[in-house]
């Protein structure tokens, strides 16, 4: 295991990161592949993670095309499609195990190759030793190692398409006896096997990144920054990094027994008395695979969001001209929410078999989630109320951000309470929740946080038109394609059905079916605007200035397009990251590396005039 | 980049980057072998018998002695770390050399003990293989990637440290330290909950 890769480079000399800071010293692998430069790296988890967010989308487009349209071909690219995908060669319909394969690797791209890495590589990647201001990682070079085990990852994960079976096809969840392959011969490496290795590298590299990051927050501060001056998109992206050391790890060792199990015949997971053709031990837990994964994988939503709700804290603050509303009561419900996210694992289990009183437990536990989560929204409301609030493309994602996060959080808690939840278990009403808070959320949290850093990250404004466009099209798209989903779900409609049609009750709902995968189709092509834009202004955007959005934070003080080392001065730090339209000040923000008096109390500003000696005291509210 | 502009400064925690990187990273190693145990202590509260008999046929004396290479070598460590931070180049050189032999007599004796397994027919896919060693070989399995991890790096920093300005980095031999002495520790909670079902032991001595 790589803890050599950890243990070497170890002790980082400080006196030696200075002297290469010109890229023109370096051979050009070094510039943009193999890269220490935690910008580079950051571009890297972006452009890695936009091209999996169109293949997951692809995924998802063949899936909603089979559900609308069962035992239809493909339009356009249905006789171009592989011979394993469909019935007959060239006919373009979708086969049921083609059709499972699509499900698993929908959910796995999307969640563990497009959010994870863009949510917690890029932003963590780009805005820690930024945001901070310091000029690098911890430990640069385990952290570019945390990506290159991404591709790799990939490929593998990709690679099934050439196994006899295909990709995985036991859902995202991989619950065993299915996952266990127990059919397949051991010693011989079947889609799902080649999951499980995908998902290791994966988890491996986020271990790595999560170790830096906490180190670089606690060890790298810039001069005078204590850590209730940090902004809540480090405090997100610090507290996010704690909960992968240690869930990410749980889910390594259960990935690995189930790579036993479905590799080499063991039964750490398959009970006595299965019949099947192969010999088999037994003695295992089915259910014991569904605690460790969701031990991890319920954490992980978290991590998903967590980030997001940080950078979405920013963003406000600065679009509205206000301070962030409750700015420790922020940070203190960012850890009571991964506190939490640690004991409610079993509220994806109340159907598998569960004692009631611990099922009662699990479903008060999650209940409580709702506490914290109410504290934010309420106070990126009372961040909101009475700003100057600036409609950018950055704000406009952010606003989505809240009032998505707001419906999908309703639904979890529906489905949080154990005898609602029998009800609506694996239906469409789950898919229709998790895509509002991992689409409505996470997603327009990741949009938010891309138009509001590429200018830093690139040198060059995006077009704000354009940005817009893409921010109304994919609002209105994604309303339309999984609103519905709560009325499909709520009228019985199976979260994974191949063909809808064999059962006579969800006849009535094929033209819904339908509707949904004509707004799912422009849903898709909508994130074509959001490339095209990236691309386009990369080449033709202004140029732009050190600080567009005039905000506080320390990235803003660095150059337009920092280069390697990042700042051009020093930074010490004067003050918190949200004093916006203190009264008595001619420019209505203050930013944190600006020297002069203004002592911090309780993060209401008690500003001294230098001059006059004159003493005013701002509430923020 | 001006020239002079320095960013850097001590770490703020005091402590250094790798050493609490890795106590982060220990952490996290922590939780991996957390869910290995958590799911033996489940399935062998319901397979008690199978994980006992199993148990029966591991060669506890073999473990016993490896368990000493590996206490052994940790104290070694701590030894070549106090030398090496006291500038004793020659005890720093022989203390990591000797932790090294300790790691490697202990990668022989498990590698006897797996022979001796693949022999008997105890390995996944093998006749006679069951729950408690697809338990057993996982966990050790594990731990000897650990024990092979931690040896590349001393490895390189020993021979490194035959050069003429010695191994250079005492920071860097104290992060592996901090990892050799869990590698060390997690070997004291297989041992005992894979080896030491003594009852067991005794009812196949009888037979």
């Amino acid at each position: 295991m790589s803890s050599t890769t950890l243990a070497e480079h170890a002790h980082v000399d400080h006196g030696h990161a200075h002297d290469d800071h010109g890229h023109h010293h370096q051979p050009w692998y070094r510039q943009y592949l193999f890269s220490t430069d935690h910008k580079v790296i950051a571009k890297q988890f972006l452009l890695s993670s936009l091209i999996f967010l169109f293949v997951g989308g692809a995924f998802a487009l063949f899936i909603r095309w089979q559900l609308a349209y069962p035992g239809k071909p493909v339009p356009v690219i249905g006789s171009m499609m592989p011979d394993t995908w469909v019935d007959a060669p060239g006919s373009g319909i979708i086969t049921p195990e083609f059709y499972a394969q699509l499900l698993t690797m929908h959910g796995t791209v999307m969640i563990f190759f497009v959010i994870i890495p863009f949510a917690v590589g890029m932003f963590g990647n780009f805005c820690i030793p930024l945001m901070i201001g310091t000029d690098d990682m911890a430990l640069p070079r385990l952290n570019m190692w945390s990506f290159w085990l991404i591709p790799p990852a990939g490929l593998i994960m990709m690679s099934a398409f050439w196994v006899e079976g295909g990709y995985a096809a036991a859902g995202w969840t991989s619950y065993p006896p299915l996952s266990a392959s127990i059919g397949n011969p051991a010693l011989k490496l079947n889609g799902q096997a080649l999951w499980l290795i995908s998902l290791f590298l994966v988890g491996f590299s986020s271990i790595m990144g999560a170790v830096n990051y906490v180190t670089t927050v606690l060890n790298k501060r810039a001069k005078g920054m204590k850590m209730f001056d940090m902004p809540l998109t480090v405090w997100a992206l610090f507290i996010t990094a704690i909960i992968i050391t240690l869930g990410t790890p749980v889910l390594a060792a259960a990935l690995a027994m189930l790579f036993m199990d479905n590799f080499l015949h063991t039964s750490f997971f398959l009970p006595d008395h299965l019949v099947t053709s192969q010999k088999y031990f037994g003695g295992g837990q089915p259910v014991l695979w569904q605690h460790l994964f969701w031990f991890y994988s319920h954490p992980a939503v978290y991590i998903m969001i967590l980030p997001l709700m940080g950078i979405v804290s920013d963003v406000m603050a600065t679009f509205s001209r206000k301070p962030i509303y409750g700015y420790k009561a922020m940070v203190f419900a960012i850890a009571g929410i991964a506190f939490l996210g640690f004991i409610v694992w079993g509220h994806h289990m109340f159907q598998s078999g569960m004692n009631p009183l611990l099922g009662t437990t699990f479903m008060l536990s999650t209940i409580v989630i709702a506490v914290p989560s109410s504290i934010k929204v309420f106070n990126w409301l009372g961040t909101l109320w009475r700003g100057n609030i600036k409609f950018s493309s950055a704000m406009l994602n952010a606003l989505a951000f809240v009032s998505m996060f707001i419906i999908g959080g309703l639904s979890g808690v529906f489905m949080a309470s154990a005898p609602v939840d029998i009800y609506i278990h694996d239906t469409y009403f789950i898919v229709a929740h998790i895509h509002y808070v991992l689409f409505g959320g996470s997603l327009f949290g990741i949009f938010a946080g891309i138009y509001y850093w590429y200018p830093k990250m690139f040198g060059k404004m995006l077009s704000e038109t354009w940005g817009r466009r893409h921010f109304f099209w994919t609002f209105i798209f994604f309303n339309l394609t999984f609103f519905p989903m709560h009325v499909l779900g709520v009228g019985g409609h199976m979260r994974r059905i191949y063909d809808p049609n064999v059962y006579d009750f969800l006849k009535g709902m094929a033209g819904l079916n339908e509707f949904i995968t004509i707004a799912a189709i422009g849903l898709g092509f909508s994130q074509l605007i959001l490339v095209g834009n990236i691309l386009w202004s990369l080449k033709n955007g202004r140029k732009a200035p050190r600080n567009p959005w005039r905000a506080n934070t320390l990235e803003w003080a660095a150059p337009a397009h920092p280069g390697h080392g990042n700042f051009d001065r020093d930074i010490t730090v004067y003050r918190g990251p949200y004093e916006y339209s203190v009264e008595g000040r001619d420019l209505d923000y203050w930013p944190q590396w600006e020297p002069g008096k203004s002592v911090t109390v309780d993060h209401h500003t008690i500003a001294v005039a230098d001059d006059a000696g004159e003493t005013k005291v701002f509430g923020a509210h | 980049m001006s020239a002079g502009l320095s960013l850097a400064h001590e770490p703020v925690s005091k402590i250094p980057n790798g050493k609490l990187a890795m106590w982060g990273f220990l952490g996290s190693e922590l939780m991996f072998f957390t869910g290995f145990f958590g799911a033996f202590i489940v399935l062998r509260n319901a397979n008690y018998d199978v994980f006992g008999e199993g148990s029966s046929h591991l060669n506890v004396w073999l473990a016993l002695v490896n368990t000493f290479f590996l206490i052994g070598s940790s104290l070694t460590m701590a030894l070549c770390i106090h030398n090496a931070e006291h500038g004793n180049r020659g005890k720093q050189q022989l203390f990591l050399g000797l932790t090294l032999l300790g790691a490697l007599g202990f990668l022989v004796i498990k590698s006897i003990e797996y022979s001796d397994k693949w022999g008997h027919g105890y390995f996944p896919t093998q006749p006679h293989h069951t729950l408690f060693y697809s338990f057993y070989f996982i966990m050790t399995g594990f731990h000897a990637l650990h024990v092979i991890a931690g040896m590349i790096p001393m490895v390189f920093m020993w021979l490194r440290g035959f050069s003429k300005e010695g191994y250079p980095h005492p920071l860097k031999l104290e992060v592996l330290g901090l990892y050799w002495h869990f590698v060390d520790l997690m070997w004291i909670f297989i041992f005992p909950a894979l080896y030491l079902m003594i009852p067991y032991h005794g009812a196949a001595a009888a037979h």
